[in-house]
């Protein structure tokens, strides 16, 4: 997204028309309180999400106690006794969602000496980094590719471009990542093969590109999509009729209706890019959240499961209602009252 | 003509098509004098819209122009995007059919006024915007200086409509296309829209080129008139000539096609069918969880009717009005309160199962023949549907034979019966709709704008047709319609309709000849009334 509307100085009409709508300070403050009865709606949906996801885990055969090589049964006992995890399960739930409540997400069963919060914390900021910037890359070259397609429409890049996003949906990121491993680390040797090192560009690029791709592929295609039909729509002919620079009427009045599938798209998928991706984190040997998920799961660490699986539904709630809130600051007839 | 502000010689418009290549317009000569104003005629699919979309240079990606279209001495067709560009906007302006669309909702209609001033004439953003605002005021947009800052969404079709003429009228152009700029309106607005339009010309000796349908229009608008049918122009002249003694067999079909002929009102004896006493009909706006109390809003504010056998009564009024509403209401279709009576039946708490048994003697016909068919379903099914539930008993092959009378009934070809809906042109699908009502032989119909979306001359057709039918079956018809000229010659009961309320009612001529009421007369003069001072 470019620029903004207003410029002090210029009230209403800066030369560059920019994608946001102008905003009246009532409508700040009715948006403010959407803000606060949407967060305050979440306080229920993470509840029911802990609760959930809580009973489901203990469904699951086995613990976290149960090893390859069995513990002697009083060793067991008194781990058990320790995690309360001899408790009739509605205690310890009780107990989880006591501590949860207090912003204690209890302590690994496998990480012994640490916390869930203190992993996740320490995991989160590489998780971050690396979602970030694969999000930025997908967003931006994904509006910028399927703009262009949709203005070649049925042109050589246009095939081209979307036979490639229909490649890079179909391949999952556990292919490509292994294969732009084996191309550009194994076979060419420009970049290491895994690892964070000192976070710089040769680390990032492979893993950044396997997540951001598939991703990339699909915005361009939903991109691509409303493109087409927002430059069939009248007032964009009527940019046109009225001798309008071709990025006027592009970018300011045809992409700028065109983003609203792409926005909604983006919630979801920017919660889950930036909680780190499993099979990339795994692939590339990166310290993120995403593998202690995976881990975690394995081994049946329930407060570790548990800690991730809070912090994911809290990154949807907070980018749904980021969506909602972009959704009012492209279309002013989006109000939130 | 020495003076001529654009000269279009030999014009073709090609459309490529998967079916081949479509030959919309086909060397076409118009030209429009500086100070004139220029009408072109034809039904849709005439080419008269193609033809200034290609001097515009907007054809669709597939569309390709030849021949030639001269603005000053420049030629228009053919010219880079770059060259085309400084003329339109500036000095060749365009405004459209839908206002509701033709403006980009997302930015704020004086942005939107000055974006193309800052564009061709170079103003900065502050004048821009005060030019805006005097614009506004120009084409009568009450409170400019705050409306300016209004989206198109907060203005209503007309106000928006009067937005696209300030943006139009912006950098003083020398031609202004129009192309059925008031078709999308209600009657009282379109008046004003014209005698905006008309104004405007006088005070700024504008050139108009008026792309339009309505003849009534024409006659109280332009100066010369082009009459175009498949893509060529079948005759041109000025306005007084060609109504007086058109030459061309097509322009004396569509002068024909004006509705004409009165109904013959049934015996005063007649029972009454269907009656609504004290119906109203409340929608609720908003409201919710932390959102307060909803609004209310009287769609139908305490209306009664009688309706006979054999008679119709129009219900005359614009969008909004309440009409439509109040003819669902009527056949228990939404949420109305009031008692009803059908033949003696209360039905006005008759529940789903209740109503069952009078659904078939109460029939609906749409005002959309596009959206109103199932676009999977053949002509045949679509017809017989009614009578998979209201006589169960039928074979296929005793269907199958309704159909065929059914559709030859109103006038169809039988055989077209496997047809689907999207092979059939406007006038033939809303045969279909009708069709679909008659077959189950009802008593009353109720018929909600059913020629709104047509042309004048299938219009004709259908009113024919369904005058017809009424005469044949006995039927009472509810017609519901904005077109005083169409319902002038069906209905013999008039109810003039503003705001859920009914302003006005009685015999059709006794409301044409004296109509008592100021938003009556000033609905007829809007519709039928005389030519504007150009």
């Amino acid at each position: 997204m470019t620029a903004g509307g207003g410029e002090a100085g210029e009230p209403g009409y800066p030369l560059e028309f920019g994608l946001m709508a102008e905003f009246h300070t009532e409508q700040v403050v009715h948006m403010f309180r959407f803000v606060l009865r949407r967060l305050l709606s979440a306080i229920p949906t993470v509840f029911i999400v802990v609760t959930i996801s809580f009973f489901m885990m203990r469904l699951a055969p086995g613990g976290p106690f149960n090893l390859e090589r069995p513990l002697e049964p009083q060793v067991l006992a008194a781990l058990n006794k320790t995690y309360l995890l001899d408790q009739p399960l509605v205690v310890q739930y009780w107990h989880y969602l006591k501590n949860v409540l207090q912003g204690d997400f209890g302590p690994s069963f496998i990480y012994r000496d640490y916390t869930v919060s203190e992993l996740i914390l320490q995991a989160l900021p590489y998780s971050l980094v690396l979602g970030s910037w694969a999000l930025l890359i997908a967003v931006v070259g994904g509006v910028a590719v399927g703009t262009y397609a949709a203005l070649r429409q049925n042109s050589a890049f246009d095939y081209a471009v979307m036979s490639v996003a229909t490649l890079g949906i179909t391949i999952p990121n556990f292919v490509l990542g292994p294969v732009l491993s084996l191309v550009f680390a194994v076979i060419l040797g420009w970049v290491p093969a895994g690892g964070w090192g000192d976070g710089g560009f040769r680390e990032l690029v492979l893993p950044v590109l396997a997540l951001a791709l598939p991703q990339l592929a699909v915005f361009a295609r939903l991109t691509r999509g409303a493109m087409l039909e927002s430059l069939r729509a009248d007032h964009v002919r009527t940019a046109r009729a009225y001798g309008l620079p071709a990025r006027s009427v592009v970018v300011t009045h045809a992409l700028r209706s065109a983003l609203m599938p792409v926005v909604s798209y983006l919630g979801p998928t920017a919660a889950s890019v930036l909680t780190g991706s499993v099979v990339v984190e795994t692939i590339f040997s990166l310290p993120g959240v995403g593998r202690y998920f995976v881990l975690g799961a394995l081994n049946r660490d329930y407060t570790l499961v548990m800690g991730t699986v809070v912090l994911i539904s809290l990154f949807i709630v907070v980018f749904n209602l980021i969506v909602d809130v972009l959704y009012a600051v492209i279309d002013p007839r989006v109000r939130y009252e | 003509m020495t003076d001529t502000v654009l000269d279009i010689r030999g014009l073709h418009v090609r459309f490529q098509t998967p079916s081949g290549d479509v030959h919309a317009v086909k060397g076409v000569d118009i030209a429009v004098g500086r100070g004139e104003t220029v009408a072109i005629v034809g039904e849709s699919g005439s080419g008269k819209s193609q033809t200034m979309m290609a001097v515009m240079g907007l054809l669709a990606a597939n569309g390709r122009a030849t021949g030639s279209a001269r603005y000053g001495d420049r030629e228009l067709i053919g010219l880079p995007l770059r060259e085309i560009n400084r003329v339109r906007g500036s000095e060749l302006t365009m405004i459209f059919q839908e206002p509701m669309t033709s403006l980009d909702p997302l930015y704020t209609v004086g942005r939107q006024i000055a974006e193309p001033l800052m564009h061709h004439a170079g103003l900065s953003a502050r004048q821009a915007r005060e030019r805006a605002v005097e614009l506004l005021r120009l084409v009568q947009i009450p409170e400019p200086e705050r409306r300016v800052d209004s989206y198109p969404y907060e203005l209503s079709g007309g106000q928006r409509q009067r937005v696209m003429i300030a943006m139009a009228l912006s950098c003083n152009p020398k031609l202004l296309i129009a192309d059925e700029p008031t078709t999308a309106l209600d009657v009282t607005i379109q008046a004003q829209i014209l005698e905006l339009l008309a104004d405007l010309k006088a005070r700024t000796g504008l050139s108009i080129a008026f792309i339009t349908h309505d003849l009534g229009i024409v006659r109280r608008f332009a100066d010369r008139v082009y009459v175009m049918r498949t893509g060529e122009v079948v005759e041109e002249g000025r306005v007084a000539e060609i109504f007086a003694t058109p030459k061309h067999p097509y322009t004396r079909m569509l002068l024909e096609a004006e509705p004409t002929g009165r109904k013959e009102p049934p015996p005063i004896d007649a029972p009454v069918l269907l009656e609504g006493r004290d119906v109203n009909v409340t929608f609720k706006l908003g409201g919710g969880f932390l959102a307060g109390a909803p609004i209310e809003i009287k769609a139908v504010n305490g209306v009664s009717l009688a309706l006979h056998a054999g008679q119709t009564i129009g219900i005359v009024g614009e969008s909004g009005s309440g009409k439509s509403t109040l003819g669902r209401a009527l056949l228990r279709l939404n949420h109305g309160v009031g008692q009803i009576r059908f033949e003696n039946h209360d039905i006005s708490t008759a529940d789903r199962a209740g109503m069952r048994k009078h659904r078939r003697q109460l029939q609906l016909v749409f005002q959309d023949p596009f959206g109103s068919l199932s676009p999977r379903m053949t002509a045949g099914q679509i017809v017989t549907e009614g009578l998979l539930v209201h006589e169960p008993q039928l074979s296929a092959a005793d269907r199958d034979r309704r159909a065929v009378e059914a559709l030859r009934e109103v006038g169809l070809d039988p055989a077209s019966r496997n047809r689907y809906p999207h092979e059939f042109s406007g006038g033939q699908r809303q045969r279909i709709a009708i069709a679909r009502a008659m077959i189950l032989k009802p008593k009353v119909v109720v018929l909600d704008e059913p020629t709104s979306a047509l042309d004048r001359s299938v219009q004709k057709q259908i009113v024919d047709l369904l005058r017809h039918l009424q005469e044949k079956h006995g039927l009472a018809y509810l017609f519901i319609s904005h077109d005083l000229a169409v319902v002038r010659a069906l209905s013999d009961h008039i109810m003039v309709m503003k705001n859920g309320k009914v302003v006005e009612e009685g015999p059709t001529d006794a409301i044409f000849d004296a109509p008592r009421e100021a938003y009556t007369r000033q609905l007829m003069a809007a519709a039928l009334g005389g030519k504007v001072a150009a």
